[in-house]
């Protein structure tokens, strides 16, 4: 497998399949582990992280799971195939900087994920469709033992597994959904609902992760501890807490359909013909009107789009992907054309 | 507030004791602390010391030492960086990051999964993938609970209550009781 075949397929996780998959639109599980014996990537000579970055790769190739795998080192591929891995969610922002003997192995349908050599030695990822936490901490169980059988983890029996950040150590497992709240947004009670979720001992952020804002009404929710609790408790409970989330969301949209349904249509279809009559658009806009048009899709009021259509542009929207679709640099201006080109070419009928 | 000592300078440290129901005080100023190291330390006992004067000079020279034998990482370049250097800091900076966890995570002890605990078969020999899960999976019921009841001695000494508790009952559960 090749990098740029990802360019024609989408990722397993956008198939806007699952349960829940009106509002959830992602659940991701990750662990992070650092090989005994070594410093932590950020205190660490180039020898080391190579070292590393080696022993890693040749364990991780060997994985049964990993077998048909796609491995790119970061520091060989342009900044535009970097973003490009940034935007479909397969590296972290983390990654993108400092690229020397940072790696990646991705799964053929984009499920797995592992990262060498970012804060910590890797990170592995499990990403699935709609909410499924329970689906991708399986899969990324079994990783995380076959892994173990090869790699010796540096473990501590009072703090359990040791990181290079504090905030992770323990189980070193962070488990986060991505959440389609317009409902809630438009009823101006999504403030209420991120203060509460804080409460709990989750984090909210926005569609990237890690210091990003909320956009398109996208929001990501995931567990801060990591250590007391065991795997299975953390899942459970972001699990708990989502479902109830859900619930909110769904309420809000039952009101709006029933008390606000002309002003609810309205912004809907008028969001849906600047979508598909646009000839410029920003990415901000773009991810804006697509939100409010995903939410005429689940809502019915329109009917003749294909979900995962509208899922995929969500990603290929963005300026990596617009500019390796047309296989070169496009300035900002440039972008912004190829974007509308793009969407009206997808909501055509 | 001025120093019970010197009665001159303002009392910077203050040190509370209570034996039998009985409270002690004292407040002395920074200068006065130093020069009556030594004493306090017979009078207060060495464990008073620690908990109660976390400002003491003595321990924030000792502090800025903190050094990881292992990679060299100092407290100052972890204070710095938000990041550990190795596997060893845990132990290096344990008493500085013991509280700074239970901050962060409400707790200081990991309950989840642990490695496992492979059996050498020699050099470049490791058994079949699937025939070792199984052998790891059959762990007694009551190797279960001799652990658990480790993990639970160290909380108690820990004085972690809320962990203990946890752990209690996942003992009891375990033992159907």
């Amino acid at each position: 497998m090749r990098l740029d075949d990802l360019l024609n397929q989408t990722g397993e996780w956008l198939k806007g399949t699952g349960p829940d998959s009106d509002i959830v639109i992602s659940s991701r599980v990750r662990l992070a582990r650092n090989i005994k014996g070594f410093h932590f990537f950020d205190w660490s000579n180039n020898a080391t992280r190579q070292k590393v970055k080696d022993l890693c790769k040749r364990e991780i190739a060997s994985s049964n799971l990993m077998k048909n795998a796609l491995y790119v080192e970061m520091d060989k591929i342009n900044p535009i195939d970097r973003q490009f891995l940034f935007e479909r969610h397969l590296v972290s922002r983390e990654h993108l900087r400092n690229t020397d003997q940072k790696a990646v192995f991705i799964s053929d349908k984009e499920i797995i994920n592992i990262m060498i050599n970012e804060e910590d030695h890797l990170r592995i990822q499990v990403l699935q469709s709609g909410l499924n936490l329970t689906g991708a901490w399986d899969i990324l169980e079994t990783l995380g033992k076959g892994l173990e059988r090869t790699l010796s983890f540096t473990y501590s029996e009072q703090l359990g597994y040791l990181t290079a950040c504090p905030t992770n150590v323990g189980t070193g497992m962070r488990a986060s959904v991505m959440l389609h709240f317009p409902g809630l947004v438009m009823a101006r009670k999504i403030k209420e609902i991120v203060e509460a979720v804080s409460k709990l001992g989750l984090t909210v952020r926005g569609l990237f992760g890690e210091g990003t804002q909320a956009s398109g009404n996208f929001f990501q929710v995931s567990n801060q501890v990591t250590l007391g609790p065991r795997e299975e408790d953390i899942i459970n409970s972001l699990q708990r807490v989502v479902k109830q989330l859900i619930s909110h969301e769904q309420n809000s949209r039952k009101f709006l359909m029933s008390r606000k349904k002309e002003i609810l249509a309205d912004k809907i279809s008028r969001g849906y013909a600047t979508l598909k009559g646009a000839h410029v658009i920003t990415s901000q806009e773009a991810l804006e009107l697509l939100s409010v048009v995903r939410l005429g899709v689940e809502t019915d009021i329109i009917k003749d789009i294909d979900k995962s259509a509208l899922n995929e542009l969500f990603i290929t929207i963005q300026p990596a992907h617009l500019q390796k679709m047309k296989g070169k640099q496009l300035s900002a201006s440039e972008r912004d054309i190829e974007r509308a080109k793009l969407i009206r070419e997808k909501l055509k009928r | 507030m001025l120093c019970d000592i010197c009665h001159k300078r303002e009392a910077a440290i203050h040190i509370t004791e209570i034996i039998n129901d009985e409270v002690k005080e004292l407040h002395v100023c920074q200068k006065c602390a130093e020069a009556e190291n030594i004493k306090m330390q017979q009078a207060f006992g060495m464990a008073d010391l620690l908990s109660g004067l976390v400002e003491f000079p003595s321990l924030i020279e000792e502090k800025k030492e903190l050094k990881c034998p292992a990679c060299g990482m100092t407290y100052s370049d972890f204070r710095r960086l938000g990041k550990l250097g190795c596997g060893d800091c845990y132990k290096a900076f344990r008493n500085v990051l013991l509280p700074l966890l239970k901050n962060i995570h409400g707790s200081t002890h990991h309950m989840g999964k642990e490695p496992e605990r492979i059996i050498a078969t020699g050099k470049g020999t490791v058994p079949p993938a699937g025939r070792q899960v199984k052998k790891v999976k059959a762990a007694t019921k009551e190797d279960r609970i001799a652990e658990l009841k480790e993990k639970l001695k160290k909380a108690i000494q820990a004085e972690e209550y809320e962990q203990a508790a946890v752990l209690r009952d996942r003992i009891r559960a375990l033992e159907g009781k």
